[in-house]
């Protein structure tokens, strides 16, 4: 089952059209297009990090100079940057937006993602972490902008879950 | 050689600069120099200095960014030196100041003091300048070197295992935060 070149397109174009221009990503299959669209763009800066919680500084830092960021991790990248969400985006107020491959649920073959996939939503509820699914092309772009806004807004991180029925071809 | 006076040497730049630093000690004699609105001490998520200095550095590519990390915090977060290699922004510098201990956290030896060398692993991990430093006089000759190349550099500087009696000061997390946040963008309307 190919990733959806279609939907990772819009992806893209959501966040650019929101004005965002720094991206950390970690890749893991889901991300490998739209990671490679934000590399193609001369208009925006990809930084490949080795660890996802890196992610955080980078944001907090391109917060600082006034530029919008995002993260694309895999959801067990977000249970790696769970101690710098807490110890620097929520002790610092830093908005987020971060982009989270909702693996590990319905649909996905693979059973080394299960644990994560059951442990993802639970954690961001502790965390109050404000979250919504992308999981159709037509809502895609207004929850992109809706997540940013209220990042901005708040001064906190958000995540947006990115589900097996957007990221994948039927 | 000690982190204080290292400080001491370099100040007229960092008041110039916009100053990443990490928690304890460095954030306390920093302070203890004198507070600009254009420091900021991420007194917590150690390792992430490096990283918040890296997206700071691409996202005002005009302005000179310092950051000040230890090797306790650099040993949390080695991947940092590959990542910044990828990017190698010009107008990063980042010094490592080495003194082989959890200082701020019960004064516990680092795998520094057991062997490990920084600079060596941020020139294995591609930093395109690496340098480092046993005196006052060679740590400002080496810094004042990698601010004016405009290359990313990592230098480390070997420090004495001392610090201040205490770790908190009366600067407000939140008022250093918005306040270095405004200083920065305020260089974006220049």
């Amino acid at each position: 089952m190919p990733v959806s070149q279609a939907n990772s397109r819009l992806l893209y174009q959501a966040m650019k059209g929101c004005g965002v221009r720094i991206v950390s990503a970690l890749p893991e299959s889901w991300l490998v297009p739209v990671i490679g669209l934000i590399a193609a763009d001369a208009e925006m800066k990809l930084v490949q990090v080795a660890k996802e919680e890196e992610g955080v500084g980078i944001s907090a830092g391109a917060h600082f100079a006034g530029v919008k960021s995002a993260m694309i991790i895999p959801n067990h990248g977000f249970l790696a940057a769970i101690n710098p969400i807490v110890s620097l985006a929520h002790l610092y107020k830093i908005p987020l937006l971060m982009f989270i491959a909702y693996r590990g649920t319905f649909g996905d073959p693979y059973p080394w993602h299960t644990p994560g996939g059951t442990v993802t939503e639970p954690l961001l509820r502790t965390l109050r972490i404000p979250y919504e699914f992308l999981d159709a092309p037509d809502t895609l772009e207004c929850r992109v902008r809706g997540a940013l806004r209220l990042a901005e807004a708040s001064l906190l991180p958000v995540a947006l879950l990115l589900k097996h029925e957007l990221m994948m071809e039927a | 050689m000690q982190r204080k006076e290292c400080l001491r040497a370099v100040y007229p730049q960092l008041e110039q600069s916009l100053v990443v630093t990490i928690m304890g000690a460095v954030a306390v004699e920093l302070q203890g120099l004198g507070h600009r609105p254009n420091f900021f001490y991420l007194q917590h998520a150690m390792g992430l200095a490096s990283s918040l200095g890296l997206g700071l550095a691409l996202g005002l590519p005009e302005q000179k960014v310092v950051v000040l990390d230890g090797d306790g915090s650099l040993l949390m977060n080695l991947g940092t030196l590959s990542t910044m290699a990828r990017s190698a922004p010009r107008n990063l510098v980042h010094v490592v100041f080495d003194n082989r201990s959890y200082l701020s956290a019960g004064n516990s030896p680092t795998a520094t003091a057991a062997g490990a060398d920084l600079e060596g692993i941020a020139r294995a991990s591609g930093i395109p300048r690496t340098a480092s430093a046993r005196s006052v006089e060679e740590f400002r000759a080496a810094f004042l070197g990698a601010l004016d190349r405009g290359q990313l550099t990592t230098l480390v500087a070997h420090v004495d295992t001392s610090g201040p009696s205490d770790w908190l000061t009366d600067l407000g997390l939140l008022e250093n935060r918005f306040q270095f946040a405004r200083h920065c963008r305020s260089l974006v309307h220049r």
